[in-house]
Order: C-alpha cells, then structure tokens, then sequence
C-alpha cells in the first residue's frame, strides 16, 4: 500500500517537472537566441543588430563604376538622357507613375505642381515642375535632387531603389510634357474627352 | 469493521467520477482555447511606444502609402520599420516643436534607433515573408485589419496557426487583384468567391502544397 503511494507520488512530481520544463522549452521555442530583423541587442555598442558594411569595403556588385546611373553625370556635367541601362518604354513610366505617387506627391502633389497633401498642412511649398526653370532643368538634375536631396528637402536614396529614381525621373518629364502636349497632336478620342 | 458509508451515499461516489471526468475535460478545452482569447493573444491592445503614431492621421488624413515608410514589405520579408529620418522627412519642417515629437528629433540628433515595441510577433519558429503575400494578391488589411482607422496600432487577428490556415486552405475568400493590394478601401465584391477562384488561377497560387507544415515551419 505505501509502496503503491510512493509510486503515484514520484508519477506525479515527474509529471510537474516535465510540465514546468515544458512550459519554458515552449518559451525558448518562441523567443529564440536567434535575431530577428532589427532586434535589439546588447551584444554591439549601438545597440542595432543589423551591421552595416565594414568602412572601405564594397560587397559584390556594389562597386558604382556607372557614374552615368549611380551619380545623374556624365563627365561631371547633369546628364540630359537616361543611362543606357536603363530602357525607355512604357513599363518605365508606369512604374516611375507609381513611384511617384507614393514618394513624391504627398509633397509635390499627383500633377507635380507643388500643392500635395502635406503642403496643405502647411509644409514649406516646393517649386511647381512645370516652371520654365525646371522643365528645361536636365533629367540628371531630378535624379541628383532625389538621390542627394535638395535644401529643405531630404534625400530619398534609402528609400527609393536607383532603377525607380529614374524611373520617377522619366514620369516627372511625361507630367512636365503632358501639361504642355500639342492640342492637334491627341489622337481623337482624347480630344473628344477634353472640354 | 463496520461500514464506514451508508449505501445511499453511492450516487456521491458514482457523480464524482462523472464530476472529475467532466473537470479534466473542461480544463482540456480551457487550455486548447485560452490562446483564442483576445487577452492572451492580444488581439485589439495597444501597447506602449516611445512616441503615440498615428496611422489613421497619417494614412487617412494625408492620403500616405504604406510603403512610404514600409519600404521593403514588396521586396522582403519583413515590412520594414521605417527609420527616424523618415519621420523626420517631414517633421523637420512641420510640427518641428511639438513635445509629442521630442524622442523622435533626439534620436534623429544622436543617431540611435528609436525602439518601437512590437505589436505583431509571431514565434521564432514560424516563418513569415511578406512579400509573396503581396505579390500574390493578399491585401494588407486583410490580415491587420483597418490601419487607416487605428489611432494606435492594434493586431486585428490572433496570428494563430488556424487563422494561417483559414486562408492557405482557401485563398479565394480573401485574395484581390494586386494593384489593390495597399488600397485600404477594398472590401471584397459580392461575387468575391468566383473572382477569387479567377485570380487564384491567373497568379499561380499552389493552393494544393499550402497547408504543407514545412511551408511556415521549414
Ligand atoms: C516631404 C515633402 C517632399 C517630398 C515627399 C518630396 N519633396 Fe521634393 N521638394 C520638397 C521641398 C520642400 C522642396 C523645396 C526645397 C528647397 O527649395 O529648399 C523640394 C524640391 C524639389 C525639387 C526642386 C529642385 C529645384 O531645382 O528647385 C525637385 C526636382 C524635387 N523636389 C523632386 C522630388 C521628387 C522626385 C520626389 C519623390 C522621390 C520628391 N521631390 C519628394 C519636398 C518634398
Ligand atoms: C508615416 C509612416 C507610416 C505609414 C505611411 C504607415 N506606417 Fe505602419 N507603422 C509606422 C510606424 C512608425 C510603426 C511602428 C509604431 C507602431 O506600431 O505604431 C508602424 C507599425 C505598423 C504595423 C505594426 C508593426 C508591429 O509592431 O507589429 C503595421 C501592421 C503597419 N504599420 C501597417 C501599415 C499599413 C497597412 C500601412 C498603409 C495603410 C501603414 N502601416 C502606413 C509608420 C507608418
Ligand atoms: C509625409 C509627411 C509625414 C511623415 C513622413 C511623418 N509625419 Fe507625422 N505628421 C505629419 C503631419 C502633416 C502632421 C500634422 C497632423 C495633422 O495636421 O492632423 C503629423 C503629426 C504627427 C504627430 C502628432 C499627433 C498626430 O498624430 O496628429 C505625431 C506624434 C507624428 N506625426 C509622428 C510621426 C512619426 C513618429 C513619424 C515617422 C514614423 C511621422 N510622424 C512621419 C506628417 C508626416
Ligand atoms: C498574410 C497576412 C499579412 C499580410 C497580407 C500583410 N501582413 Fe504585415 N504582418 C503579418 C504577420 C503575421 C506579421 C508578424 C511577422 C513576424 O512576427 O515575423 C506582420 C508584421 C508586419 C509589420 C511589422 C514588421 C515585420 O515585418 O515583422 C509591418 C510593418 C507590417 N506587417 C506591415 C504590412 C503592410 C504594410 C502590409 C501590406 C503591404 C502587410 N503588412 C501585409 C501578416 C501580414
Ligand atoms: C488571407 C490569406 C493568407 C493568410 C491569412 C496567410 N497566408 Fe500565407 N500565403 C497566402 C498565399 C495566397 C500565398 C502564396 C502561395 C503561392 O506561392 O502560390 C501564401 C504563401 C505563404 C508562404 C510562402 C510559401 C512559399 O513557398 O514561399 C508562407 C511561408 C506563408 N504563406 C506563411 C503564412 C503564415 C505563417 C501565415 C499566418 C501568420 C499566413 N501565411 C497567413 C495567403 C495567406
Ligand atoms: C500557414 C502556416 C502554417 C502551417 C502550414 C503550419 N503551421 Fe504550425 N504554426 C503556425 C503558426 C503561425 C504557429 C504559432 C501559433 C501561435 O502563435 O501560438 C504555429 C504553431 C505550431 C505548433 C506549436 C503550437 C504551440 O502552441 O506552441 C506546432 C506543434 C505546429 N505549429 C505544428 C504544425 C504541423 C504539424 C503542421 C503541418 C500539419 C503545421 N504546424 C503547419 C503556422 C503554420
């Protein structure tokens, strides 16, 4: 009898040890030593888990020899086309339209002309694209203000991939061109649609 | 010796079986649903950050795309928390006094992180990636429910396996076409299910392999 007891009592004591461990493998489980993106951690003085480049490396594929596409110049000069690898077409557009509009009209607004959402709220106002100065300002000069940022404006090249940065350069050029477009020049049934 | 229980007493012997059979099954079901429950899994609770942001001021007040300041959610598998010199993109000209404001221009001036607490966060051992989510035409607010309204961000779901899986199941009910992916507006059509069957088919969706557990446990 008392030896059945002492049986059922070590059951039991085992079966808690296994829950209570259970409970903090399961916890160990779901918060691994393993980092996540931007984790917090004591290990690096900053406190960031996401380490930049080593200064004076370049990884691979990093080394930006183009200075036509990585820098907007051509021998020191603003360039006025587009890098050649970058082709021209309507993808391009469609995809500097975008762009566009998620980087760049909460300021300059939809048409570009300087009157986004934000600037409504009382942001300082930037020049409309459609000044006489910046339409025949060189394409070079958008990607450079994008990349570099330009006085009271921060440079968006964190946030917007080089490919896109001349994509929203080819778009501004399309904005700057459609509030310019030639009347007799639309095929009909847009002039139709014209009041 | 004598009978220590009367024979009428049996019933009592007889209901407390029935009693700790009916208490261990209960317990059982306690503990298979209490991660259900909106208090253990979080569900609609804001939780403290450095600095009270907004979504509903500044997705539906300014009209802001999600991916102004969640760069990398088409790209990668984490969104992207946006950095302070995003904030400061606008806040250096605007609102540049505001005490609200103040841990976001300290840290822009130290050049430290502002730390955010984490609203949603799966176990370590789940695997999430938002950009194929994207790509194949599941909206944000379908999993994190009505961002543009929410003065303080709040999870909308549990993030429970089983809710994972309502949707991998069936994909149809949910998905929508991609350009509409990060249009808080959407609300699915009335003929949701047959649309969602057509576009399930026109982006490839494997339906067939998604409930496989080494899709999300690797
Ligand atoms: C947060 C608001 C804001 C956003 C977003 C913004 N800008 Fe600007 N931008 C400004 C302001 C303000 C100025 C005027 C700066 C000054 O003169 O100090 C400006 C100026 C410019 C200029 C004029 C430079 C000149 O020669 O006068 C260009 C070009 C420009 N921005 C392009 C862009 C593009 C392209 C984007 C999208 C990637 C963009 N901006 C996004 C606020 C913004
Ligand atoms: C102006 C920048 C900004 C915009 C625009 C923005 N967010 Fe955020 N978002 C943040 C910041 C900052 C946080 C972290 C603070 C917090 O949790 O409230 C955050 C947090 C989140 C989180 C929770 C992250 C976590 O901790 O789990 C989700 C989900 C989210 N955003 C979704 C969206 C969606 C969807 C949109 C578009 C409708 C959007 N955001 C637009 C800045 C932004
Ligand atoms: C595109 C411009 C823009 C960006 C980027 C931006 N804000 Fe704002 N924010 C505003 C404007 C404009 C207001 C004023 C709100 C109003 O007028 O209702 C504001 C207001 C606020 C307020 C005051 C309270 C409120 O919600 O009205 C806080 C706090 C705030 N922002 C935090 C942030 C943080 C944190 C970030 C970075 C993640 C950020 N903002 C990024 C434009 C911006
Ligand atoms: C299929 C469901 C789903 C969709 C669609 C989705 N999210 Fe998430 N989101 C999640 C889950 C789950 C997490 C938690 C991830 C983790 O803990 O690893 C999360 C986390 C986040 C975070 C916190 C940072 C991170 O990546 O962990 C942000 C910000 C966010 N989502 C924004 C967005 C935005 C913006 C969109 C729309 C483009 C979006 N999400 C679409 C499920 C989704
Ligand atoms: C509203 C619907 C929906 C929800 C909710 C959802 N998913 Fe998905 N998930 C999808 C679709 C659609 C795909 C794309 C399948 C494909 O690649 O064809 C996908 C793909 C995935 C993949 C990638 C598979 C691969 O082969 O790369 C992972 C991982 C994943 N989901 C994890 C999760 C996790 C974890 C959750 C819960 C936190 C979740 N999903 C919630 C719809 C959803
Ligand atoms: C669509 C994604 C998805 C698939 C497929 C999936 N799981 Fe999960 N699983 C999850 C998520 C998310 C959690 C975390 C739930 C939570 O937060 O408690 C989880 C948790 C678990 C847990 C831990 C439960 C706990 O409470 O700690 C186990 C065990 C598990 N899954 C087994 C499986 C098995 C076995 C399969 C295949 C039959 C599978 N999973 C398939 C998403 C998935």
């Amino acid at each position: 009898m008392n030896r059945a007891l002492m049986h059922v009592i070590q059951l039991m004591v085992l079966c808690g040890a296994l829950l209570v461990s259970g409970c903090d493998l399961r916890q160990r489980m779901y918060d691994q030593p393993k980092y996540e993106a931007h984790e917090a951690t004591t290990f690096f003085d900053n406190g960031l888990t996401s380490r930049g480049p080593i200064e004076g490396t370049i990884a691979r594929g990093q080394l930006r020899l183009d200075a036509h596409l990585f820098t907007g110049k051509v021998n020191g000069e603003l360039a006025t086309v587009l890098p050649p690898s970058i082709p021209f077409g309507k993808d391009l557009l469609e995809r500097g339209h975008e762009r566009f509009d998620i980087y760049c009209s909460p300021c300059h607004g939809r048409t570009g002309e300087g009157n986004g959402m934000i600037v409504q709220r009382g942001l300082k106002q930037p020049p409309s694209f459609h000044e006489a100065r910046l339409r025949e300002a060189a394409i070079g000069h958008y990607f450079e203000v994008m990349t570099n940022g330009f006085g009271a404006m921060y440079s968006y090249a964190s946030r917007v991939p080089v490919e896109d940065r001349w994509a929203i350069a080819a778009y501004v050029r399309a904005l700057q061109f459609s509030q310019r477009a030639d009347f007799d020049k639309l095929p009909a049934q847009d002039q139709g649609q014209l009041p | 010796m004598a009978q220590v229980f009367h024979r009428s007493i049996n019933w009592v012997a007889k209901f407390s079986i029935i009693a700790i059979l009916g208490l261990v099954g209960g317990l059982f079901s306690v503990l298979l649903n209490i991660n259900r429950l909106d208090y253990v899994s979080g569900v609609g609770v804001a939780r403290d950050q450095p600095v009270p942001f907004s979504h509903k001021h500044h997705v539906t007040g300014m009209g802001l795309d999600c991916r102004y300041c969640h760069t990398s959610v088409e790209t990668s598998a984490f969104a992207g928390i946006p950095p302070v010199e995003t904030c400061m993109t606008c806040h250096s000209l605007i609102w540049t006094e505001a005490p609200l404001l103040e841990p976001v221009r300290a840290a822009f001036r130290d050049d430290v992180p502002l730390q955010w607490t984490r609203v949603h966060d799966l176990p370590d051992f789940v695997y999430f990636k938002h950009n194929i989510h994207v790509s194949k035409g599941i909206g944000c607010t379908t999993c994190h429910g009505a961002v543009d309204q929410m003065p303080l961000m709040k999870k909308a779901e549990t993030l429970n396996m089983e809710w994972c899986l309502s949707c991998h199941r069936n994909p149809a009910q949910f998905i929508r076409p991609r350009d509409r992916v990060f249009d808080v507006n959407w609300t699915p059509p009335a003929d949701q299910e047959l649309r969602g069957q057509q576009l399930v088919k026109d982006y490839n969706v494997r339906v067939s392999q998604l409930t496989d557990c080494s899709v999300c446990h690797l």
